[in-house]
């Protein structure tokens, strides 16, 4: 996984609220059997008409917003488990999502492919997406370590679990230390009946 | 301080905890399938790390398996390549498959109690967010992604937080005509989607008491809906009395003593919770819903709400619903009973009884896909089958099928599909399809009729 300490970018933003896994990769692309290719139908049905024309609507489509950092309406990525939409998410190019919500397996999702979820207030996030909507140069500065969002809208710190944050900054994921302890899940199943 | 169901199960599973951060828990029974699981087959390869314990893990195909003619070659070749690689995934790591045509494939969340491999006091996971459904037997069961799939492959454990405890009370006598599904439905519409977020939640109360175990995974099952990771009922007489007998439940003194040890799970009248909900029985009805998140529901006597906002807006826009309308009259052209929420034996019993006798009407098309093989062959046994062809109906073969649209079974762009199953996303059942989520008498009730109607007042 790759390292994430700090990030200076732009951002998009996505007033949606509830958006839910199937809007971020519909189920469809979900045939493949490796991580890759996914960005390229990252909320296929919102950018693109049926008919396969670009939906110029869609702020994905709108050249005035670009960079890494989507800012999203509440409950963000709520219903399916599926991983393919954080790899849909990471392989567009986001690093980070701004919301005030996040679904509980998304938002470990995320973590787990090096996207960082941040969580503000409502009012943070409603003043942020005016902002970034009326000024897309708006700059955006994320600090993992000091755990803290700034943006015109002022500084504010935003939570993460320890571990995690250390897995993030280092870019190590749960599988090597879940491997580390196997000595205690063994004499753990030695407790099992 | 006494505990919950959920802490009992949950700390009767701690291997071990990481100073400042998660839980190390351990996994019983992990369930895999052919869409979340390739992936953490090659991240295991990749890195060298062989499957901790292949015995614990059973698969089956389900979310992109045809319902028609599945004894012929699939011709989708994505379709066939990721079904092969479950196969060749399984073969080589010694794991159980029930792949398609077996006598136990199925729905995961169907195949999985139907067989005993689900039991209370349990810890189960699985790729998909609706392994909330066995939470019905007592277990802690939850969806995960493929990073933890490959994790539970890895270690046979997981990291976690603990979450906080929800519990969602519902008492007194429900009406005729109302089921799990609308119990289930009813409480999402009344707390909203992501009021479960952040929380385990356990559902208690004469309804739950007094339901069976089909109904109770229907309403486990959706505890997703509102956000939460899992929800749980306490197991009782009915529970023990379903998994008795199942081809992989412990057997005679082995089963005595497991039911000793279940009947401890209860939540302790003294235990807490971080948050409680109470409803009334005699408040639900027969639920529709209306809109593109599965919160967005009405009693069936309920007009759609008048709400200014813009995502509701779009949300209506979407369905081709008006602000205040109702929905009883609506012409339908689609109906479908299925998916890991509604294709039990029991809601195919609940749509015949309806349906016996009657004819579907002509501009419906009604899609029937039973659970598991398991299910296929009751239908078949129990009659059922003559009567939804009798009637008009398409019994179909066992798969997640409509429910997601993964597969050839799609709603049409534009058309309407009253569904037993569990989201009502936009284009979850096809580009452009839109969903209304119900119980399998509400379907049963709109494929005759061709439209929705309030089937309470034709009760007696």
């Amino acid at each position: 996984m790759e390292k994430f300490v700090k990030l200076i970018d732009t951002g998009v933003p996505l007033p949606t609220e509830n958006v839910d896994t199937d809007q971020i990769i519909p189920a469809r692309f979900l045939k493949a059997t490796d991580k890759k290719g996914f960005g390229d139908n990252v909320f296929r049905d919102w950018r693109y008409h049926k008919n396969g024309e670009f939906n110029a609507d869609f702020v994905l489509n709108n050249k005035k917003y670009g960079g890494s950092i989507l800012i999203a309406g509440n409950n963000f990525g709520c219903g399916s488990s599926r991983e393919h939409a954080a790899w849909a998410l990471a392989g567009y190019g986001f690093k980070v999502i701004i919301s005030s919500f996040f679904a509980d397996i998304f938002k470990g999702n995320a973590l787990n492919n090096g996207i960082l979820p941040i969580q503000v207030s409502p009012e943070y996030l409603k003043d942020l997406m005016y902002r970034v909507g009326s000024n897309p140069t708006t700059t955006i500065i994320v600090d993992l370590e000091s755990q803290r969002l700034k943006t015109p809208i002022g500084v504010t710190e935003f939570e993460i679990d320890s571990y995690k944050k250390i897995c993030l900054m280092n870019g190590y994921d749960d599988i090597d230390f879940l491997v580390s302890k196997k000595d205690k899940i063994e004499a753990f199943e030695a407790t099992l009946s | 301080m006494g505990k919950t169901l959920f802490d009992k199960v949950w700390d009767a599973h701690v291997v071990d905890s990481v100073e400042n951060g998660p839980q190390i828990l351990y996994i019983d029974k992990h369930l895999i399938h052919e869409v979340t699981s390739p992936q953490a087959f090659n991240e295991l390869r990749e890195r060298n790390i062989p499957i901790a314990r292949p015995n614990q893990i059973v698969a089956t195909a389900d979310h992109n398996t045809p319902t028609k003619n599945q004894h012929l070659p699939i011709k989708d070749e994505l379709s066939r390549n990721q079904l092969e690689q479950l196969t060749k995934n399984c073969k080589e790591n010694n794991i159980t498959l029930y792949g398609l045509g077996h006598e136990y494939n199925g729905i995961v969340h169907v195949m999985a109690p139907e067989l005993g491999i689900t039991q209370p006091g349990m810890t189960m996971v699985c790729g998909d967010s609706h392994t909330s459904t066995h939470g019905a037997f007592g277990t802690i069961a939850f969806g995960i992604g493929t990073s933890q799939v490959a994790q539970v492959f890895a270690s046979q454990c997981l990291l976690l937080p603990k979450p906080k405890k929800l519990r969602v009370s519902v008492n007194g006598k429900l009406k005729k005509g109302v089921l799990p599904k609308d119990v289930i439905l009813y409480i999402i519409a009344q707390l909203g989607t992501n009021s479960g977020t952040g929380y385990f939640c356990e559902y208690a109360g004469d309804v739950f008491e007094e339901m069976s175990m089909e109904g109770r995974m229907t309403v486990c099952n959706m505890s997703i809906e509102m956000g939460a990771r899992g929800g749980m009922i306490a197991p009782d007489q009915t529970t023990f009395d379903y998994v008795k007998g199942r081809k992989f439940a412990p057997k005679g003194e082995e089963f005595d003593k497991k039911v000793a040890y279940w009947k401890t799970l209860r939540t302790d009248e003294d235990a807490t919770f971080d948050q409680e909900y109470s409803f009334r029985a005699e408040d639900i009805e027969p639920m529709l819903t209306y809109g593109t998140n599965p919160g967005m529901g009405i009693k069936i006597s309920e007009n759609i709400p008048t709400q200014n906002d813009v995502s509701f807006e779009k949300s209506l826009h979407y369905m081709n619903f008006k602000k205040g309308e109702s929905l009883v009259n609506k012409p339908i052209n689609y109906v479908f009973i299925g998916s890991c929420t509604n294709s039990r034996i029991e809601d195919f019993r609940i749509a015949a009884n309806y349906v016996k006798g009657k004819q579907k009407a002509s501009n419906v098309n009604a899609w029937l896909v039973p659970g598991s093989q398991q299910v296929a062959k009751q239908i078949e046994e129990e009659g059922l089958q003559h009567i939804f062809e009798n009637a008009g109906f398409e019994l179909r073969q066992p798969g997640c099928s409509a429910c997601l649209a993964m597969n050839e079974d799609k709603i049409p762009e534009g058309e309407y599909c009253v569904s037993t199953s569990n989201r009502n996303f936009e284009g979850r059942q096809g580009q452009g399809a839109r969903t209304i989520l119900a119980s399998p008498l509400m379907a049963a009730a709109t494929a005759v009729e061709g439209k929705i109607i309030d089937f309470t007042k034709h009760l007696n």
